[in-house]
This record gives structure tokens, sequence and C-alpha cells, in this order.
């Protein structure tokens, strides 16, 4: 039941927000994330946007990504490596 | 993100050599449901095994909370207001929806701002919202009866079933029946209550944990960067879901939960009552406490004997293990609640058996 999708703000009114996602429009309400503007990208639950996304965030999560996936290459290879007999 | 290089992230899942069989639990039901709607789970290694734990509102929610509810409906002829969820879950002699079917008035609402709306416009009922939900939908009741309270509002009340998890997390760990290994953190509810909040998994607990995101990108690298927390011994949290979660969380939503409610116990179906672990409304706002509001004389509560979500809950057995999945227990005609709701084990096995 708490499902949240993300959505982009393209109307603002007070509290009182629509925003879009794919196509489809919704009015919500953004007391749950202080400053906001037209235009900014949030996950939106029970018609509150409960969090704007973070551009910055997203690209360190990114980079963790890429540091993993490394890591786990080498390992991969060398655990391969163990493996085979020649 | 590319799908060559999902693909990649998924070879590295399914190839991954464990050094030793692996428990690990994802406590938020929306995680069960995308575990086997993406195949993350279908491509997990041998010996990873994903437990299934208490993170759906709708299936801890114990029968006595429905069963005030509708005794309030009953003995005060309120109109009950609802997210869909709880409108199927069986109570201990009916359910919201056969309610419904006999007549009686139930609104379905998608916001409890839609709750508020209607006793703002119909001035002459009584509207009780149902006021269900973990972290994420705390803060959006607080609001709504902020508002309610501001604006004088005095024909809504809310009835509070709502739930904290890390507390359940620590009671479930602290019950020591399941051996876990790590956990997949709910990421929604971390947006709320930011990761700080679940230090007492490694600090307490010594359990290694990641928060994720939804994605089946995300759900395989949270289990990879899991399985090598754990087997590396690095007891930390990692969060990678940094797009939305921070360590202090939304501290304007923590807010408002902090101004309406205090912390209190609560009854988790399955675990029991569970120290710290719910919340109440403060006593100055009585007059929106509809447990207060509508005295009730209470019905015994009973549960279905046959039904074993509670063992579900706490991780003991899968829903095929329950007798009557799929055959007496289905979403159609659920017998308990981890059938009914869509992020409930039982619904999840259900509609992803093969
Ligand atoms: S997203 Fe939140 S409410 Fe939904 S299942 Fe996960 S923890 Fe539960
Ligand atoms: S299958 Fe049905 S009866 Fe069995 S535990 Fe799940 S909800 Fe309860």
């Amino acid at each position: 039941m708490c499902l949240a999708f993300p959505a982009t703000i393209i109307k603002l009114d007070g509290p009182n927000a629509t925003v879009e996602f794919h196509n489809v429009k919704r009015d919500i309400r953004v007391d749950l994330i202080g400053d906001c503007q037209i235009g900014d990208h949030v996950l939106v639950h029970a018609g509150f946007a409960i969090n704007k996304l973070d551009e910055e965030g997203a690209r360190e999560t990114m980079e963790t990504w890429t540091e993993l996936i490394e890591i786990m290459e080498k390992e991969d290879k060398k655990l391969k490596n163990d493996q085979s007999p020649e | 993100m590319e799908k060559d290089q999902l693909i990649k992230y998924s070879e590295l899942l399914k190839n991954y050599s464990l050094k030793r069989p692996l428990n690990i639990m994802e406590v938020c039901g929306t995680h069960t449901v995308a575990f086997f709607h993406t195949g993350v789970k279908d491509i997990f290694p041998e010996g990873l095994n994903l437990i299934d734990g208490p993170g759906c509102p709708v299936c801890v929610t114990a029968n006595g909370y429905l069963d005030r509810a509708i005794q309030i409906q009953k003995e005060h002829e309120v109109v009950l207001a609802t997210f869909g969820d709880m409108i199927k879950v069986p109570a201990s002699y009916t359910s919201l929806q056969k309610l419904k079917s006999e007549g009686v008035r139930i609104e379905i609402v998608y916001s409890p701002m839609d709750a508020l709306e209607i006793a703002k416009k119909e001035k002459d009922i009584e509207i009780v919202f149902l006021s269900v939900g973990f972290e994420t939908t705390i803060p959006t009741e607080a609001v709504t009866l902020k508002k309610a309270i501001e604006e004088n509002v005095n024909n809504f009340s809310i009835l509070t079933g709502n739930k904290l998890t890390p507390p359940a997390v620590d009671a479930l760990l602290t019950l020591g029946e399941v051996k876990i290994d790590g956990f997949i953190l709910p990421g929604h509810v971390s947006i709320i209550t930011g990761s700080d909040n679940w230090q007492f998994l490694p600090k307490k607990h010594s359990k290694p944990s990641v928060i994720s995101g939804f994605e089946p990108k995300d759900l395989i690298m949270g289990t990879l960067r899991l399985v090598q927390l754990i087997e590396n011994g690095e007891i930390e949290i990692d969060n990678l879901y940094k797009e939305v979660v921070t360590e202090e969380g939304n501290r304007l939503a923590l807010g408002f939960i902090e101004e309406l409610f205090d912390v209190t116990d609560a009854n988790w179906r399955g675990i029991g009552v569970i120290p710290g672990s719910g919340l109440k409304l403060k006593d100055k706002f009585s007059l929106y406490d509809a447990e207060k509001k509508f005295p009730v004389t209470m019905p015994e509560e009973v549960e279905n004997k046959s039904c074993r979500c509670g063992e579900i809950l706490r991780g003991l057995i899968t829903p095929p293990e329950c007798p009557l999945f799929g055959t007496v227990c289905t979403p159609r005609e659920p017998v308990g609640a981890c059938m009914v709701s869509f992020e409930g084990s039982c619904s999840a096995y259900y509609k992803y058996r093969k």
C-alpha cells in the first residue's frame, strides 16, 4: 500500500500542485517537501509528494554501482582463474 | 540504464558463488513483489535465500483494529473511509467488503485528503478515516489531520493503526526464531526515516544492510552489495538509494508526525505487541481520535486458526507451506490478510507461482 511513483511538477499553487507521469496528470499536495519548483521531479505517495529526486544523490548511487561492478568483475575473473586448471 | 548493462549485472548475480548459504530478509512488501515481478528472485545464485519480512501494513494489522472500525460503524453509524487495500481483509467476523455489499456506505480513497474533502462537503455525516500505514504513509495522514484541526472540521476523525518498522525488525531479531544474515531495507520507508534510523542493525545486532530502490537494477545491485558486505564481514549500512534517501530522512515529514502523534506500543499480527512500534494521537487532539470519540463494546477478537500468516510474517515458513495456500485461500477468496494485500507474501507467491 505504499507504492510511490516518480512524477514531474507542472503546476504549483501553494501547497497544491499538479504532476505529470507518463502523460497522466494528477493533483497532489507538496506540504511534505518544502521548497519546490515547476519542473522538479518528485516521488508521489497517497496524493502527496514525499520527496524530491535529488540529481546529486542519483549520480552518487550510480557511481557506487560502477565501482561495485568493477570490484565484482575482478573477483569474478579471479574466481574463474582459480577454478580453471590451466 | 542500458539494457546490456542490466544483462551484465544479472549474469553477475546468477553466477555468483557464495562462500556459504545465506539468508537475507527484505523488509518491505513492495520489494517482495518486485523481486518476483522483475524475475530477480529467479536468478538468485544457489544458497541465497530470500525471506519475506513483516513489510506490509495491511498484513500486519491485527484483527482487533478492523473489529473496532466495524463496531464504530455499527454503534455510531459513521462512514468509514479507507485505502482500498484494507477493504477485503477479513476481520474477526466480517470484512469491510462484506459490509459494503450489504449496503453500508464505505468510502475508498486514494489520499487521506480525499476523506477530509468528503467530511467538508457532507457536514451531516461523521467520517472516520482508517489511518494505517508505515512511515511512508504516516506523514500524509498527519498533514491531513492537521488541516482538519486547523479548519475545525469536527465531523472528521481517524482510527490510528499506524506502525513503525524499525522496532518491528528489532523485535524479530530479538525473538531470534529465524537466522538472518543481512537486510534489504525498505526504500520508501527510509525516505522518511532516513538511514540513521536503521543503525541499530549493524550496531546492536551486527547485521549488514543495504537500502535499495525497486527497479530491477536496484534489486540486483542491492542483493549483490549485501552479499558482499556479509561475506567481507563489513557490518554497516550501505545506502544505494541516495537519490531519495538521506541519513536524517525527511525532517519536514517527521516534524508533522511528532507534532500530532506520540509513540506507543502496537499489536502486530503474528508477532504480538511490540513496544514503541505504534503511534497514537496526542491527548490534546482527542476530538479527532475515533477510538475516544466513538467508544464501543469490543467483540472478542478471533483469529482464523488455520491461517498461518503470523508465521509467514515472522519469516518462519513460506506461503506454499500453508495447507490452505492456493486451494481454500486465493486472492479472490482470501482467508488471511497476507493473501489480500497486493504486497502480501501469500498474494505475491500466488500471483507468480509456477
Ligand atoms: S513500500 Fe512501505 S508500505 Fe509499501 S510495502 Fe514497502 S514498507 Fe510496506
Ligand atoms: S495462504 Fe491464506 S490461509 Fe495460508 S497463511 Fe496465507 S493468507 Fe493465511
